[in-house]
């Protein structure tokens, strides 16, 4: 099956995001939000559910919510009311999860997407507020399910999106962007790992000139922003194929298997739930004043958005550089201090988005868990930009150092030995030694065969060691090659 | 005379001056549960030596509770002791914690002394629907005590508590504490801190002291009262010393007497009771108070209202008891679905259980709408009703219940006619007023009748008072079974 609809179907795809607020502590109690700690000692009689305990607000959970309202530019709900979503499972303590329902925190808004069309406006439908469940362990062996409820009560927001997006790379690319913002606004830590932003997808095809959209099928289980875009492929690979054959599609639910790579019917909308949402009678509907909601506003720091742009106008650098390093703010931040003391932006962008991302990649750290300051970064740079060491030589040899141990690059070159010979006088004698011993080079040179200049070079770079600066020695070789030939 | 028979105002004048030791009104009360309690049954735990235990680690205060022990009905969490809500699904569950209402009685002393039977979460008007069986009523053992909170009620009126404390969602603590003949109330919704309360129905729950007579009320619930930040719905509003408030003077006064309930025929007021409350009516006029007649027209939507606002929220509440995590679980599941259905199924009672469907089916897709939320809409319109009457009046007065104490057994086929022994009681939770019920007379079968203040939110004071002029006016409180 293919990953894309062809053009005779188009595609349709809303998201729903999970993302876990960064608070201390929970949301109707006061037990510390903590990832890994053993099951079941983050847990009261609150979280627990246990007969006869009642929920308080944590006030810094609807702050962060509105505050992240605001980011998106969605108009925040005058009242504050929470309902209860009643359903069974034994990750739910109380039976029912407080959420909202008929009065989100927010409704509207947008998130501003990259795509390969340019700039696109995904809209938000709303941003509601409510609590985490626990956690299932499946044990197998033992024919049962342990439960884990530290998760249960850790305070969440719902963003959920317009069917606005078109691709899998959309999709891919809005959770970036959404997950950027997050981080930026100080609302979620947005660590994947931890499992702080989850999300699942409502997709459907439907044959182009078709008014209707397609039957909605909701996908879950996407554990990735790669799951989420690769769930996306097979299911919008399997629709199309379905419409193709002319069979039919139905609203289901359906689970998204890694392994398998593929997505499994988990539920028919006949089986969907019917959740009894109603108003929770254990918390009191309050207003939201407008002094919170400008305290939350001044909270908000310049979004990575405004910093592309402001990024591609103060240091001249192309779209995608800036986009790429505004993406999370401490590359961004480490970048404009860099270029306090390093005119030259463009390079300095490319060793961002080059050497620095990669390394980070690789070892799947942030910069601040690396040794690299903006001085040592700089300082590197300058010795290339200097000719003191050689571009590659600073990639791969000093640069590891430098990020991993925290070393002074120009330590590490010199005792490398990799300092670059760019002294003309030095170079010159080598150039000229060459061109005496390599007449019948010269003579090539002579009759016009230019890339006889590339083999003097290559001679000069084996005397010197690789240490002779490849820039100058051609320079060199091409002055004094047109030196000796006189005029032809 | 005996130290259980006394009130906690009596008690405390001889604790105070050291003439008797908590340990001998505990050992008092002991002995009379041993003796009397088998018959009536409104004990469903005791075990006096755990308690006295309990006690004695409690330092010495000059409140008025101090060394006096109380009955707990079995819906309200006490740390280390079982707590069922008179329902197999909760057997052998140990509360972790104490409610607020616990908390703030023990910190002035007062001692927690056995727990009361219930009908089954609460839902019942004759504690029948209780998994450890009915209790009686003492003034009529072939009777029922009223519920839900009949086990407290029985108790106090048996003197084999001194007070007690109930809650009330729709008439729980008034309508037993008529028919058993002593003084119950549900304070002002938010007024007592629902924090440790098993809840029946949430926005209507309300903690309420049963005790021998008004003083003694006063004395509990100025000591129950107060915000609660662990309660995001309890007042923040300040506890009057209600004690203090005793004794002022009524003349001048005016209560009103909603003419929808005394309509003839309807709600199958009896003649005995219609008759006591207009002797009371009487007594209250002697004492300078001018009665008038007002109208609460939305009266007879009242019954409906509640019973779609309260199952609703109960089939909420009583999800929590799924075998997962506490309580009972069926043995032996086939799946998580048979785990959930037999648990439930075997745990709970068929009053639970048609509440629970009542509930789920008002709050499905498709019925919302029309059952609940216009439930709460006409519930607005009540409260509007009542803010109404008193524009004109400071409190009403009303029956407690249409009867007196009915036969066991009488009711329990016909959950209709024992929804409806709660039509004077269930506005005041729907409307969240404060409601009192003292004793005002006797049928012509010997047996209580209770007489029902109303009053504005957060007047207790008031209600307190008033009440207080007519006990002292009268003496059907000090009579016994």
């Amino acid at each position: 099956m293919k990953g894309d609809a062809s053009p005779e179907f188009l595609t349709t795809i809303g998201l729903e995001v999970h993302a876990q607020l960064s608070t201390r502590t929970k949301i109707f109690c006061g037990c510390e939000v903590r990832f890994g700690s053993p099951p079941n000692t983050l847990v009261c009689p609150v979280c627990l559910g246990l007969p006869g305990v009642l929920p308080v607000l944590n006030r810094e959970v609807f702050l962060l919510g509105l505050r992240a309202v605001l980011a998106f530019g969605g108009a925040p709900s005058k009242l504050i009311k929470f309902d209860r979503k009643n359903y069974y499972y034994p990750d739910l303590p109380k039976g029912y999860q407080i959420s909202q329902y008929d009065a989100p925190l927010g409704r509207g808004g947008f998130v501003e997407i990259e795509t390969s069309g340019g700039p696109k406006r995904i809209r938000l439908n709303r941003i509601h507020l409510e609590e985490d469940a626990g956690k299932l362990i499946h044990d197998a062996a033992a024919d049962s399910s342990l439960v884990d409820l530290n998760r249960a009560g850790v305070p969440l927001i719902e963003m959920v999106s317009e069917p606005d997006l078109e691709s899998p790379d959309d999709a891919h690319a809005y959770l970036s962007t959404l997950k950027s913002v997050l981080k930026t606004i100080g609302v979620s830590l947005c660590d994947m790992e931890k499992g702080h932003l989850r999300c699942d997808a409502n997709v459907s095809v439907r044959r182009a000139g078709d008014a209707v959209l397609g039957k909605k099928v909701e996908v879950k289980n996407m554990n990735s922003f790669k799951a989420v875009k690769a769930a996306l492929q097979y299911e919008i690979g399997r629709q199309t194929e379905a419409l193709g054959k002319g069979e039919g599609l139905y609203q289901e639910t359906r689970l998204w298997d890694e392994a398998k790579g593929m997505t499994f019917l988990m539920r028919s909308k006949e089986e969907a739930h019917d959740y009894r949402y109603f108003p929770e009678p254990d918390l009191v509907p309050f207003f939201v004043t407008q002094e919170q909601i400008e305290a939350e506003r001044r909270r908000i720091p310049e979004l990575p958005r405004q910093k592309a742009a402001r990024f591609a106008s103060a240091y001249g650098l192309s779209a995608y550089d800036a986009n790429l390093l505004t993406q999370d703010e401490e590359p961004a931040e480490f970048f404009e201090t860099c270029a306090k003391i390093y005119p030259d932006y463009k390079g300095l962008a490319n060793w961002m988005t080059g050497p620095v991302s990669a390394y980070l990649n690789e070892k799947a750290v942030s910069l601040s868990q690396t040794r690299l300051c903006p001085e040592t970064l700089v300082g590197l740079l300058q010795l290339v930009k200097e000719g003191s060491l050689s571009l590659q030589a600073a990639r791969e040899k000093v640069f590891p150092e430098v990020v991993g141990d925290g070393r002074d690059p120009k330590e590490v070159m010199e005792k490398k030995g990799l300092l670059q010979v760019s002294d003309e006088a030095a170079l010159d004698e080598w150039v000229a030694e060459a061109i005496r011993s390599n007449s019948k080079v010269v003579n090539d040179f002579k009759s016009g065969k230019e890339t006889a200049a590339m083999f003097l070079v290559g001679q000069v770079m084996r005397k010197s060691g690789g240490k002779a600066n490849p820039g100058k020695v051609q320079e060199l070789v091409r002055k004094r090659l047109l030196e000796t030939a006189g005029p032809a | 005379m005996d130290l259980a028979q006394k009130t906690v105002f009596e008690l405390s004048e001889l604790l105070q001056k050291g003439s008797c030791a908590p340990e001998d009104v505990l050992r008092s009360v002991a002995e009379a549960i041993r003796t009397k309690d088998g018959a009536v049954h409104a004990y469903v735990d005791f075990d006096p030596e755990r308690y006295l235990k309990r006690w004695k680690k409690m330092p010495k205060t000059s409140s008025r509770l101090w060394g006096i022990p109380f009955a707990v009905k079995d819906n309200l969490c006490v740390r280390g002791e079982e707590i069922t809500c008179a329902s197999k699904i909760l057997k052998n569950f140990i509360s972790p914690y104490h409610a607020t209402v616990i908390e703030k009685l023990e910190e002035k002393g007062a001692i927690v002394f056995g727990r009361t039977n219930m009908d089954e979460f609460a839902f019942g008007s004759s504690c029948e629907t209780s998994c450890y069986g009915p209790t009686r009523n003492p003034w009529d053992l072939e009777r029922v005590p009223g519920g839900s909170s009949g086990g407290s009620a029985a108790a106090v009126a048996n003197d084999t508590a001194v007070f007690a404390l109930g809650t009330d969602t729709g008439g729980s603590v008034r309508q037993p504490a008529s028919f058993c003949g002593v003084t119950g109330i549900k304070p002002t919704y938010s007024r007592v801190s629902r924090y440790g309360l098993i809840a029946f129905a949430s926005s209507l729950d309300q903690i309420g002291p049963l005790t021998k007579d008004v003083r003694d009320m006063a004395l509990v619930l100025e000591a129950a009262a107060g915000h609660d930040p662990r309660d995001s719905t309890s007042a923040d509003v300040p506890v009057p010393r209600y004690s203090d408030f005793l004794g002022r003077d009524v003349k001048g006064m005016k209560i009103g007497i909603p003419k929808e309930y005394f309509q003839k025929g309807l709600h199958g007021l009896h003649g005995d009771v219609e008759e006591a409350i207009l002797k009371a009516v009487k007594v209250l006029e002697g004492l300078g108070i001018s009665v008038e007649e007002v109208s609460l027209p939305l009266t007879h939507y009242a019954i409906n209202v509640y019973y779609i606002v309260a199952p609703s929220e109960a089939s909420s509440n009583l999800a929590r008891f799924d075998g997962v995590r506490f309580g009972r679980r069926s043995e032996v599941p086939s799946g998580m679905l048979d785990m959930y259905e037999r648990t439930r199924g075997e745990g709970f009672g068929a009053e639970a259980k048609r509440r629970i469907i009542l509930g789920t089916f008002s709050l499905s897709s498709g019925y919302y709408d029309a059952y609940y939320l216009k439930a709460m809409k006409v519930r607005t319109k009540i409260m509007q009703d009542f803010n109404a009457a008193f524009q004109k009046v400071d409190a009403l007065i009303t029956p407690t219940s249409p009867t007196a104490a009915f036969k066991l057994g009488e009711k329990m086929n016909d959950p209709l006619e024992m929804y409806l022994s709660d039509i004077y009681t269930i506005s005041a939770n729907l409307a969240a007023i404060p409601a009192l019920s003292v004793p005002c007379g006797f049928s012509n079968e010997g047996l209580p009748i209770g007489l029902q203040f109303l009053g504005k939110h957060f007047d207790e004071a008031a209600l307190l008072n008033l009440a207080y002029a007519f006990e002292q006016s009268t003496d059907f409180h000090r009579r016994t079974p």
